[in-house]
């Protein structure tokens, strides 16, 4: 029996197959598991592309996370196709250029407010417009990247991944009581669409494969999907409220 | 197929992803600066080329297909 058997779990954040989510969503099926993909405006057409790479086609929800219509509408259009969610992930950043690449000093709030927006807050949202449809519990698991040090030209985006971590042990703390664990990975850096956008990636694949003890493939969404539906199983029922580091090991290494 | 052929099914691509004008799409045009094709954009036109040509096109590749023709050389290098 699969991991994830009789499981359906709503994924957002697949963009294209290089996507860390599509390897999520490829894996709760291979474990016997359903999933719901989101996706919304112009990003749908290349989420459909992506679907269809999946071994079994998935229904896509339209979903803007910073949009409320569609946060109220979620629990509906999921009503129609499933009864209950097991579980939810979370795989959405956003920044806008001038919050990145070292423009740190000069970013304007309306910029950092969308950054925040986007990337931290819209875990709670998400993570209420699900609840519904999870009476029993469930696991919710996001994307991370450590935030506990500064990293050069990540800049606000490193800030509203602060914002999410902390957002992530709130959301632990209040939703516990309903038997719904929250937790996130904090994933080395791999090269999908997102980390293209960080100006500067390749510097963080250099100190990773200097300095990781297990290596790190930065082509590899594979290690940290894995995680993300070990978290979403039956297999960490006591688990909440905490960041997995999959790097590697490179977060616990001083040089 | 030829080059010919290739730029053609590249416009077809490019008009349904995006919205470009079959005609503008040639061998010297600039996704971005020509086509206005952005990355968002590119994303989709990347994996509607890899279905349509049968090849594998690797992320850190798509940041050298900077002109139409880059696309086309890559497309009958890997197929």
């Amino acid at each position: 029996m699969g991991l994830m058997q009789g499981k359906t779990i709503l994924v957002t954040g697949v963009l294209t197959d290089h996507s860390i989510a599509f390897s999520v969503a490829k894996l709760i099926q291979d474990e016997g598991g359903t999933a719901i993909l989101t996706s919304f405006g112009r990003a749908m057409g290349a989420t459909q592309r992506a679907n269809s790479r999946l071994p079994k086609l998935a229904e896509i929800i339209e979903l803007d996370v910073t949009d409320n219509d569609n946060l109220t509408a979620l629990p509906d259009a999921l009503k129609k196709i499933t009864k209950k969610l097991d579980g939810v992930v979370h795989a959405i950043g956003f920044a806008p250029q001038s919050a990145l690449g070292g423009n740190f000093l000069n970013t304007e709030w309306p910029d950092v407010a969308t950054a925040l927006h986007v990337s931290a807050y819209s875990f709670k949202s998400l993570s209420m417009a699900c609840l519904d449809l999870m009476p029993e519990g469930g696991s919710i698991v996001g994307l991370d990247f450590d935030a506990t040090v500064s990293w050069p030209q990540y800049d606000w985006m490193g800030v509203a991944k602060s914002a999410l971590e902390s957002t992530s042990r709130y959301l632990a703390r209040h939703l516990g009581p309903k038997n719904i664990r929250v937790n996130l990975i904090a994933a080395g850096p791999v090269n999908t669409v997102a980390a293209k956008h960080i100006p500067g990636f390749e510097k963080f694949e250099d100190a990773w494969a200097a300095r990781a003890p297990l290596g790190w493939k930065v082509a590899d969404p594979i290690p940290s999907a894995k995680a993300v539906v070990a978290l979403l199983s039956d297999w960490f029922p006591s688990t909440t409220g905490e960041i997995i580091h999959v790097d590697g090991g490179y977060h616990s290494m001083g040089a | 197929m030829t080059d010919e052929q290739i730029v053609s099914e590249l416009a077809v691509i490019l008009n349904e992803v995006a919205g470009v004008d079959q005609s503008k799409v040639s061998a010297d045009k600039s996704f971005l600066d020509d086509l206005e094709v952005d990355s968002l954009s590119m994303v989709e036109v990347v994996m509607a080329a890899e279905d349509k040509f049968g090849v594998k096109i690797p992320d850190e590749e798509v940041k050298n297909l900077r002109t139409v023709g880059d696309a086309v050389a890559f497309i009958k290098k890997s197929a």
